[in-house]
This record gives structure tokens, C-alpha cells and sequence, in this order.
């Protein structure tokens, strides 16, 4: 694969997990504001309650659908990591898949975190 | 406030802070987090996780328009993310230990940086020879211009590796995308055109903010009704910001930006100290 064709895909990548990201987070932002929107705010004092990934089946609906929109968009760059990887494996750079794998470890690493 | 209300200030601000920092190129992501704590009383932590996640979008969102016109080096970008992840993951490790008012300190001085880098006279990284380290990863690249394409090398690879650790500790300990530091490290220290060091910055923000943000979901910092208004306003701001951008002489607004810029600072600094946080 050449680098140019890399490149636009990349392109197409993030521009497809960005989109995807915003309208989840705009739906469910709409939905939340319908269900709670006469609520009061209360972001002065850190409570921690949307905590890991768990959050995202314990959450009410329009919560959730907001959180799986930011997860779509945390996802993306890391698809992004992937899909490089997979780039310098076709073309046998064999230090850039060792440098892209460690960024992948790193950002797997990351996430893990909050699986528990 | 009601939630209705508080979101469409959230958004409103989000907007206004991803338009100018689009234009001025400081990103808007550093201007959120002050004006969430200072002027609207949202706790520190999570004004980082909304910033944090509008940081990946604006990045992401940028860096697609980027990559496709060539001057990213990938290659670049690829290897110094293994220093920006492993710093992003250390600084998001330390928010737990190190007290809001600390953060808040250090978030003043990483503004009043950004305020004062925004605003001097861009002195051209000198051109240095070639690093041996360059040409065993491939660094030296080019790029088009409109008098044909220019080819560059790459030095002190390094020292750039090890400021960019620097970098990624920021961005994970304040939720920010620290693209400022990063475009420092590669113009001024590793001798890598501005062209391509800004957008090459703008393509790792997003891989170094997401190294964060595992963290910072583990630890809650991310509210989803807080990081909605925020992510929406700042992607919205700075997509209208990019394509101003083309057109406008951005010398007096990238000014004034750094004024505000700078006040904030101050204000944090002094909310720091005075133990607000």
C-alpha cells in the first residue's frame, strides 16, 4: 500500500469516528435535556459516579447514549493506532510496527484501566 | 441553573473557546477548563475530562483535513507518540495524588506559556545536520509546497523524544492537549518545518489525549452530561474556526486572545494559591 493511499484512509478514519461520535452524543444530549433538562446542575462537587466502562450499562438511556458517543470518539484515534499497524505490517517496516505496537500497548493499557 | 440552562451556556462558551482557538492556534481545549471552574463552578476534575474528550474530537476532526494534504509526517508522529502515550498515562496517574489546588497552579503557569508563546515572533527552528537516529527511523521526509516539494531533516531526535514525554504529561495531568509544547519540540528543537510540525502536533494530540482519557474514565472525571455541551461546542467552534481561518488576518484577535488568555491564567493561578480549589 502506498503512503498516499494510507494517508486518505486515515482520513476517512477519523472524519467516519469523529461524525459517528457527535451524532450519539448530540441524540442522546437532546433525550437529556428532555428528561432532565429542568433539573439542577450540580458539576461544582466530584461525586465520581460515572465510573469505567461499566458506566455505560448502568447509566440512564440518555446518559448512556451520550457516554457511548464519547467512547466511539476515544476509540478513534485508537482505530487509528490499529489501522497503522496494520499499514506497516504490509509493508514490512519492521521498526514502525514495533514503534505502533507500543503505542498500542500504551493506549490498551489506558483503557484497561477502566474495565474494573 | 437549571441543566437546560447551564448546558447552553456550556455550549455557548465551548463554541466561542473552539472558534478563537482555531483561529489563534492555541486550541481550544486550554481555555475550557479555566472558564468551566472559574466563571461557571464546575469542579476541576471533571472540567478536564469534558476538555480532554473535546481535545480528541478537535484533533481528530483537524487532522483528517491534515493528513490528506500531505505535510503530517506519520512517521514522525507515529514514533514520538510512544513518549507522548507513556507521559499522558503518568501525568493522568498523578492527577489522583496531586491536590486540585496544585493543578490549578500548574494549569496557570501552562496558560500564561501558552499566552506568551502565542503572541512572539515565531523564530524558525535553525536547520541542523541530520540526526544518524533520523535516518534509521525514517524521519526525513518532505512536503508540497507551491514551489515544488521541500525536503527536510530531522535532528535531535532524542531530546524531542524526551520533551514530548513532557508534553504528554501535561496533556494527561491537566486535560489538555499540550499542542503548543509539542509544536515546540519539533519546530524549535528538532528542526522540523512549522507546516509540518503543527499538523503532525494536531495528528498526535488525539492519540496522546486518549492515552488520558482511559484513566480519566476510571477514575470518573468524565460526566456525560457535562462532556456533551463541551465536546459539541468546541468541535462546532473550531470547524467554523478552520475555515475562517483561510481568509483573515488573525495578528490582532490572536492579540486579544492572549490577553484573555492570560487573565485566566492569573485567575487560576491566584484560585491556586488562594486554595479555591
Amino acid at each position: 500500500m502506498t503512503d498516499e493511499r494510507f494517508d486518505s484512509m486515515i482520513a476517512s478514519l477519523l472524519r467516519t469516528g469523529v461524525a459517528l461520535s457527535a451524532g450519539l452524543a448530540f441524540a442522546g444530549g437532546l433525550w437529556f435535556l428532555e428528561v432532565s433538562g429542568r433539573g439542577i446542575a450540580h458539576y461544582g462537587r466530584f461525586t465520581a459516579d460515572v465510573r469505567g466502562l461499566g458506566a455505560l450499562a448502568r447509566l440512564p438511556g440518555p446518559q448512556a447514549l451520550i457516554f457511548a458517543g464519547l467512547l466511539v470518539l476515544i476509540a478513534t484515534p485508537v482505530a487509528r493506532v490499529v489501522f497503522s499497524l496494520v499499514a506497516f505490517a504490509l509493508q514490512r517496516d519492521r521498526v514502525y510496527i514495533v514503534c505502533t505496537t507500543l503505542v498500542l500497548a500504551v493506549l490498551l493499557y489506558s483503557i484497561g484501566t477502566a474495565l474494573w | 441553573m437549571n441543566v437546560a440552562a447551564f448546558t447552553a451556556v456550556v455550549f455557548a462558551v465551548s463554541a466561542l473557546a473552539g472558534f478563537l482557538g482555531a483561529l489563534t492556534g492555541l486550541g481550544g481545549g486550554v481555555v475550557v477548563t479555566p472558564v468551566l471552574t472559574i466563571l461557571l463552578g464546575v469542579d476541576l476534575h471533571y472540567a478536564m475530562g469534558a476538555s480532554l474528550v473535546s481535545v480528541i474530537a478537535t484533533s481528530s476532526g483537524a487532522a483528517a483535513a491534515y493528513v490528506k494534504e500531505g505535510f503530517s509526517n506519520i512517521r514522525v508522529g507515529m514514533f514520538l507518540e510512544i513518549a507522548t502515550t507513556l507521559g499522558a498515562v503518568a501525568g493522568a496517574h498523578l492527577t489522583a495524588v496531586i491536590p486540585a489546588s496544585a493543578l490549578a497552579v500548574a494549569f496557570g503557569v501552562v496558560l500564561l506559556y501558552s499566552a506568551w508563546q502565542s503572541v512572539r515572533a515565531r523564530a524558525g527552528g535553525a536547520r541542523r545536520a541530520s540526526d544518524p537516529l533520523a535516518e534509521r527511523l525514517s524521519l526525513n521526509s518532505s512536503y508540497p509546497a507551491i514551489a515544488g516539494v521541500v525536503h527536510y531533516r530531522v535532528s535531535y531526535v532524542k531530546a524531542g523524544f524526551s520533551m514530548m514525554f513532557g508534553a504528554g504529561l501535561l496533556s494527561g495531568l491537566l486535560g489538555i492537549g499540550s499542542g503548543a509544547l509539542k509544536v515546540v519540540a519539533m519546530d524549535q528543537m528538532m528542526g522540523i518545518p512549522f507546516k509540518v510540525s503543527t499538523t503532525t502536533s494536531n495528528f498526535m494530540i488525539g492519540v496522546t489525549a486518549a492515552a488520558g482519557a482511559g484513566i480519566y474514565l476510571s477514575r470518573g472525571y468524565i460526566d456525560p452530561g457535562l462532556a456533551m455541551p463541551v465536546m459539541l461546542g468546541v468541535l462546532a467552534g473550531s470547524l467554523l474556526g478552520a475555515r475562517e481561518l483561510a481568509g483573515t488576518r488573525t495578528r490582532a484577535l490572536r492579540l486579544v486572545f492572549a490577553v484573555v488568555v492570560g487573565a485566566l491564567a492569573i485567575e487560576m493561578l491566584y484560585s491556586g494559591v488562594s486554595g479555591k480549589f
